[in-house]
Formats: C-alpha cells, structure tokens, sequence
C-alpha cells in the first residue's frame, strides 16, 4: 500500500481522483466510470435485450405451435426468412432457436444480471466509493457493448446468425460448408463471444478485488449481506471458467478459419472427404460443459442471493442460517465444477465415468435443498409484507424447486438417455434457470430501482405484472415436461412428419405457444412501469423497505462516491429484523451496539467495547488514499 | 438460548479490511484467468493426446534456449526491482531496458522455432499433435507482448522518475507479470518435452 507524502506519482493520482467538478455529459453518461451509472447502463442494455431475446422465442413458437399458421405478416421483420408459401424458413428456425439461447444465457442474465446488480450494490452494500477500477469496469461494459453490436448485427446478415445451437458443437459449428448458420453468423458469434468473455473477466476481476479491499471499517466477511457474498461466488466462477470457453473457442476458431483440426477427423461432405483428421469434437464438448454448467450457476447464485436479502427484508425476520446459506452457496459454487459431464451422458462416455459424474451431479441437491430449507424458514411465522419484490422472490423459490426436481431425474444417467435433447430438458432448465434467476432481476430491480432511480415503481402494477407472469411461466413450461417424456425433441422445426407425433400433443403445443404470447404481452407492464416511473414515479424515501444493509444510508440520489462525507462504518450484520427488544423492527448495519442496549445480547455487549477499535481503523477510501 | 449463542459465538477481532494494493489485486486475478485460459489448453492436449493418432516430432531445440534467455531475463527484472528499491536510477534504466531486450530476443527465437518446425514438416494445420505446439507457444508469444507492454510503461515511468523506493507498485506489478509469464513459458515447455 503507498501512502507517502507528496511525489509525483500521488500528485498525477490526486489529479486523477478529483472530478468533483461537473462532467462533460459524455464522461457522465456515456464513457462513465461511476459504477452506479454502469450499471443502469447494463440494466437497459439487458432489458433491450431480452426484448429481442424473447421475441425470437415468440416467433419460433408461433412455428411450433402453429406449423400450418401462415407467417406472412413476419416478413416486415423477417423479410425473405419466410419463404413464398409463408412458413418460417427451417434453417432460420435453427438460427432463432440459437439466437434466443445465447441472447438470454449470456446477454440477458448474465450481463444483464450480474452486470446490472453487482456493479450497483457492491460498492453500496461493502462502503466502498467506487469498483476498485473505474476505467477497467467502464472497458468492461464497452466490451460488452461491442460484442452486443457484433451480435445483433449477425441478426441481419444474408446467411443468417449463428445457428448450431448456444452449445455451438463441432462439427456443425466448425464447417462453415455445414449450415448457412455455420458461414459468416458463426465467425461472428465467436467474435462476439470472444469479446464478451473480456467484458465479464474484467467485470468478474473487479468485483472480487473491490470485495476483498475495499470493504469499509468493521465490515468483514461475516458481516457482509448475502448479496454480496452471491455476487462475490458469482466472479470466483466466472473468473475460473470464462478461460476456458475461451480457449475453446479459440481452438474452433482455428478450425473454422485456418484448417487446423482440433475438432474434426474424418468428414465426409457430398462424398468427398475433408482433409482433417486426428481431431476430437468430444474434446470441445469437454471444453464447453466445463464453462457451461457453471455458467448456469453464475446466471443463478446473484438472483439467489438478492432474493434472500429481499426475503429476509420482508419477511422482518433474520435470515434462517446465514453461515448455511453461505456454507451451501461455496459448495454450490466448488460442485459446478466438477458435474459438467451430465450433459454429455448420451455422448459416448465411459458407462463408470458417467456413474461417477452422476453422483457428483446428485450431491448438488444437498446444498440446494439446504438453500430451498432455509428460504422457507426465513418466511415461516414472519411478518411478511407482499411488496412486488417479495412476490417476484417467492416466485423464484418456487421455481427454483420445482425445477430443481427435475434436475435430480435428469441427473440419473440412466433415466437421462431417455430424456435428453427432449422437452424435459428444456423444461427443467427453463424454470431452474430461466425463470428463476429472471426472477431474481426483476425482483431486485423492483428493489432497487429507489436506489437507483430516487422514484418508486408502482406497486399495482407490479402485483398485475407479478401474478400474469408467475401463472404464465407454469403454463408455459408445466406442460413441457408431459410432451418431453412422451419423446418430443428439441430444436425441432415441425414434428408433423413423424407418426408418434402426429396426432399427439399437437393442442398441448398450440397450448403452449399462446401462454408464451401471454406471458410476453405480459412483460410489456413492467417495461412501461420501469419507463414511466424512472421520470413521473413517486419519490423515493430514504428507506422505503425499511432494510439493514448500507445502500439505504447513502443520499437517496448518491452522488459520486456515494457517501457525502465519511464512509459509515459497520457494527453488526444485515439481519437485525425484528430484534427483541428492540424499539424498531429493523436496526442498520451501520448502528453501534453501544446505541441498542435494550436489545442488544450478552455477547453482543462485550462487542461494544471493540467499536472504538473498528472506528480508528484505517479507512479504505479511495478519495483520501493516493494507490 | 442466548446462553447458547453466547457459548458459540466466538467474539471477533475487528480485522483491517485492506489487505493488498487493488491494482495488484487485479493483477494476480489476471492472472488467475491467464492460468486457467492455458489450464484448459494443456488439458486438452493431453485429451486429444490419449486418444492416439499423434504425430511425433522432434521438439526444435532452440526452444531450450529461448528458455534460457526468458529466465535471463527475469533476473534482470528482479535486478531492476532491486535497483528500484535502492533508488539506484542509473542500474534501474539499464536492467529494465535488458530486459525488454531479452524479450525480443526470445520472441525472435520462438519465432525462429516456428522456423524450424516448418522445415520439420511440422505445419499449424495438420495433425493435432503440431496444431497444439504452435498454439501453446503463440498464445505464450502474444501474453508475452502484453508484458513487454507493460515493460515499457515502466521504463517511461523510470525515466521521469516515477519509480523509487517510495513508489514500487508500477516496477512490482510489471515484475510479477514478467516473473508469472517466464514460469508459464517454462510449465508449457516442460509439459511439452515431457508429454511428448
Ligand atoms: C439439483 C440440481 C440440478 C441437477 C441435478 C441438474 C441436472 C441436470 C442434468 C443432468 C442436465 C442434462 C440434461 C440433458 O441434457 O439431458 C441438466 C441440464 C441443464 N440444467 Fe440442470 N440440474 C440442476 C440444477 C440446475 C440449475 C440450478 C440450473 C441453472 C441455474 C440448471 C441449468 C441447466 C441447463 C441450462 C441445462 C441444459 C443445457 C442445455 O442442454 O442446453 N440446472 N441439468
Ligand atoms: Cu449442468
């Protein structure tokens, strides 16, 4: 740590930490280094996003639903992707299905999840001014930026978007010859992947060190909220497995543009071979999976984490074990490493490997379950206040469950060969993953936007959104499981041509494609809501949830460095509802025991006399320290 | 019941919640992705590798020389460190500037390798086996641009004399990075004479 007196290096940094002054608007709102603005940033990016996201969904439903609907009326928007008789063009349909999966896997929840939350209440909930790298988290959303225009512009190119699926698996995705969706939409979704995984390492990177460093006095890691530590897991993992999807898609770079053949051996197209051979396609599976399944954790743990904050707020109750939760989250977060071959059962893998990676897969209830327990213990007997973010909160353990379930059948290697690639799969994940953790971002946004926005949402409007959206989900993904053990697959265009399809479920698909167009029509409350109270909302409090955790003792508008002056130090944990004794049923992080002592326990008043110890710490503020 | 919190709960000592400099922080988290992006690599190797079908070939034996050039040079960076610390300008100047020379003479020699593989029959495109040898030593190659990078804004910073005993954190980052790249050059080299 430097801390010297005056030479030329502070003086250079002084000069650099000293933008009190009013800003140009571009360095305020557009290349902005205040992590508060990043994040809306990321918000409404993420937000653009799931639009497009889930209105590709919208469109390949209406195909699934409807196979003999004319699409006609798509071709403004489709334009000769509807062929002349008026149906969805099959190869097209590949492109939408791999579109929607990427978009929403990483575009949506997870920079539009961890971006958003992380980069908004890290330094907020920790007492810290900033990320530890302003310049380094604005590169980060500029990274991400870039590779969203690299996306969206491989929407609107001639052969299409990528379209091997968001797993992207050789050789489809590696023979450009393959598949109009292998040609330029592939090289570019590897671009912009390649440029997204530089934006989340460099927003994973500094999430962790602004945890680790820049915590403000008394707040040590049994005293951080659950969010942060969620966040926190979430950039270990990220930072572990984003590398490796990176070298895997260097490797089918390499094999798509300058003939190598790392994942190619023995191909034979219109029966002329290709030169390649000795490669493996198995090995990127390896390689993919190995990002994948973390991956679904790292959309998942930050939604899990905002919702126990959010639970315990409005159930005005402790939270039921927090070393549990915590405990459980690490073994989460350790076992997604090591189960990535679940997806690759039906592969071709040694039947003993598969019985290991199938225990391994298994254990992963357990810390689940103990998560699952302790949210339904923090509601228990609380005084429960039904605010919209709670709804949306309660709304994800539910799906968290019953998706979870269905993760423990698939789980069985055995009962997998049956059910993989069909309608199971994508009902499991579509509520574990899906639904869940978008729950989780709309909950915290409906949490949060007073923060961030100074104004409140409306809350009628929430409940409406809530309830359309939570019925909608179950209809939408219920009846999926039913069409996917009778053996319907995924990523099909039409099952009309096979007999076991033909007169089964066809209603039960129509079914499903209107709840989906109920449930998107349904979205467009929230984005009105959003929209209008962000401008005309009522005012914000202070306080409005009546919550422990830092962020609510910062102006209702911070500026930046979020704290006018000093950083409040931090006494307790964030789960003082409801204190016995106590004269309000909520007591801030940052008040001292020395302040409650009708509430305060016997081993909590022995704390009192260290709070003079955690005053006189050396303050980590970025504003007064020259690094 | 409070008795029993009370018997459980340990009280804690208020820590200091700074440990480390963040930019250094940062760094080693870099660093933590670089070891995993090459982790997956040569776990890849050695997949594709058991699986047969490899091409055998003798390694250029320039490689072993480069090598001792790279460790060369991360004396010198520890030299400059050491000049640094003792304000010693003069000393700090030439071992930076040795060691940004060692750099380019080693990625001159890698390149030569890239040379001698080619003459081997040894092509980029081709059996795997080859393929993975000119990735290994071409993404080391680029991570080592980057710190020649990051060489050169230390020198900047000690030719106007921004490094001194009282401000380390530049030279120090820049030599974690070198020392960090020079280990990884020889884990890959290793692992590649031994796995061969
Ligand atoms: C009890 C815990 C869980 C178990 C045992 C489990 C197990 C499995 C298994 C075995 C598969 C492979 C199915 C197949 O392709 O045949 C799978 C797919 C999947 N799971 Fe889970 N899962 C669990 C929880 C979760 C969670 C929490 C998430 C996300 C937050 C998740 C996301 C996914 C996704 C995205 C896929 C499908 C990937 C694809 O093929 O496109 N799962 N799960
Ligand atoms: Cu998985």
């Amino acid at each position: 740590m430097a801390t010297v007196a005056a030479n030329s290096a502070t003086v250079a940094h002084a000069e650099e930490h000293d933008h009190h002054e009013p800003q140009s608007f571009w360095r305020t709102y557009i290349f902005s280094e205040d992590h508060k603005t990043i994040a809306k940033q990321y918000l409404i990016s993420g937000i653009f996003w799931s639009i497009i996201g889930i209105s590709l969904s919208v469109m390949f439903r209406l195909q699934l639903g409807f196979p003999a609907m004319k699409l006609d009326f798509l071709r403004p928007i489709l334009g000769n992707w509807i062929n002349e008789t008026g149906k969805l063009d099959p190869d097209f349909y590949l492109a939408l299905v791999t579109m929607h999966g990427t978009i929403m896997v990483f575009f949506v929840l997870t920079a539009g999840l961890s971006g958003t939350f992380s980069n908004f209440l890290i330094p907020l909930q920790v007492g810290a001014r900033d990320m530890a790298s302003g310049f380094l988290n604005m590169l980060s959303y500029w990274f991400f930026f870039l590779a969203s225009v690299i996306m969206l512009g491989s929407l609107f190119i001639e052969t299409g978007p990528a379209a091997g699926g968001w797993v992207i698996y050789p050789p489809l995705s590696a023979l450009p010859q393959a598949h109009k969706g292998s040609e330029l939409g592939m090289t570019l979704w590897l671009i912009s992947m390649a440029l997204f995984i530089v934006s989340q390492l460099l927003g994973g990177i500094n999430y962790i060190t602004t945890v680790i460093n820049l915590r403000t006095r008394g707040m040590s890691f049994s005293k951080l909220p659950l969010t942060i530590w969620a966040f926190f897991l979430t950039a270990v993992l990220g930072l572990i497995s984003f590398p490796v999807l990176l070298s895997a898609a260097l490797l089918l770079i390499f094999d798509r543009s300058f003939g190598t053949s790392f994942y190619l051996s023995e191909i034979y197209i219109k029966g002329e071979a290709l030169p390649n051979v000795g490669g493996s396609p198995i090995l990127f599976q390896h390689l993919f999976w190995f990002l994948g399944h973390p991956e679904v954790y790292i959309v998942l743990l930050p939604a899990l984490g905002m919702t126990s904050e959010i639970i315990a707020t409005n159930s005005r109750k402790p939270i039921f074990g927090y070393r549990a939760m915590i405990a459980s989250m690490m073994g989460i977060a350790f076992l997604a490493f090591i189960v990535w071959a679940h997806h690759m059962f039906v592969t071709g893998m040694n039947p003993f490997l598969g019985s290991i990676f199938m225990f391994l897969t298994l254990i992963i209830a357990v810390p689940s379950a103990v998560k699952a327990f302790n949210y339904i213990t923090t509601l228990w007997r609380g005084n429960i206040r039904f605010t919209p973010a709670m709804l949306f909160s309660i709304g994800l353990v539910s799906f968290f469950i019953s998706g979870g379930l269905t993760g423990i059948i698939l789980g069985n290697s055995a009962l997998d060969i049956q059910l993989h690639d069909t309608y199971f799969v994508v009902a499991h994940f579509h509520l574990v993953m899906g639904a869940a953790s978008a729950f989780g971002l709309l909950a915290g946004v409906y949490h949060w936007f007073p923060k961030m926005f100074g104004r409140m949402l409306n809350e009628k409007l929430g409940y409406v959104h809530f309830w359309l959206t939570f019925i909608g989900i179950y209809l939408v993904f219920f009846p999926m499981h039913y069409i996917g053990i009778s053996g319907f697959p995924r990523r099909y265009y039409a099952f009309t041509s096979y007999d076991f399809t033909k007169n089964i479920f066809a209603d039960m698909n129509s079914f499903i494609s209107l709840a989906a167009i109920f449930t998107f029509t349904a979205q467009w409350i929230f984005i009105w809501n959003f929209v209008y109270s962000m401008f005309k909302g009522r005012k914000a409090p202070q306080n409005p949830w009546k919550s422990n955790t830092l962020e609510w003792t910062a102006p209702i508008n911070p500026g930046h460095g979020n704290w006018p002056g000093e950083i409040p130090a931090v006494y307790r944990w964030a789960y003082d509802y409801s204190k016995p004794g106590a004269k309000d049923d909520f007591i801030p992080q940052n008040v001292p025991y020395s302040q409650t002592p009708e509430s305060n326990l016997p081993h909590e008043n022995e704390l009192i006399g260290l709070e003079k110890e955690i005053e006189a710490q050396n303050l980590n503020d970025q504003f007064k320290q020259p690094h | 019941m409070s008795e029993l919190v009370n018997n459980i709960t340990l009280v804690e000592e208020p820590e200091e919640t700074l440990s480390m400099n963040p930019r250094k922080f940062i760094l080693w988290l870099f660093i933590v992705s670089i070891i995993m992006l090459f982790a997956a690599m040569t776990s890849a190797y050695l997949v594709r590798r058991a699986e047969g079908n490899w091409l055998e070939y003798a390694i250029p034996s320039i490689f072993y020389y480069s090598s001792v050039v790279l460790v060369l040079s991360s004396l010198t960076m520890h030299w400059a460190y050491l000049s640094a610390k003792k304000d010693n300008f003069g000393n700090l100047k030439i071992a930076i500037t040795i060691t940004f020379v060692l750099g380019a003479i080693f990625l001159y020699m890698q390149f030569l390798g890239w040379v001698d593989l080619v003459n081997e029959n040894v092509f980029f495109v081709g059996n795997p086996a080859g393929s993975f040898m000119y990735i290994f030593t071409g993404l080391h190659g680029f991570h080592l641009i980057s710190g020649i990078i990051v060489l050169v804004f230390a020198l900047v910073a000690a030719f106007r004399l921004r490094i001194h005993a009282k401000s380390l954190n530049q030279i120090e980052i820049a030599a974690t990075y070198w020392h960090f790249l020079d280990i990884l050059w020889l884990y890959l080299f290793f692992f590649l004479v031994y796995f061969h």
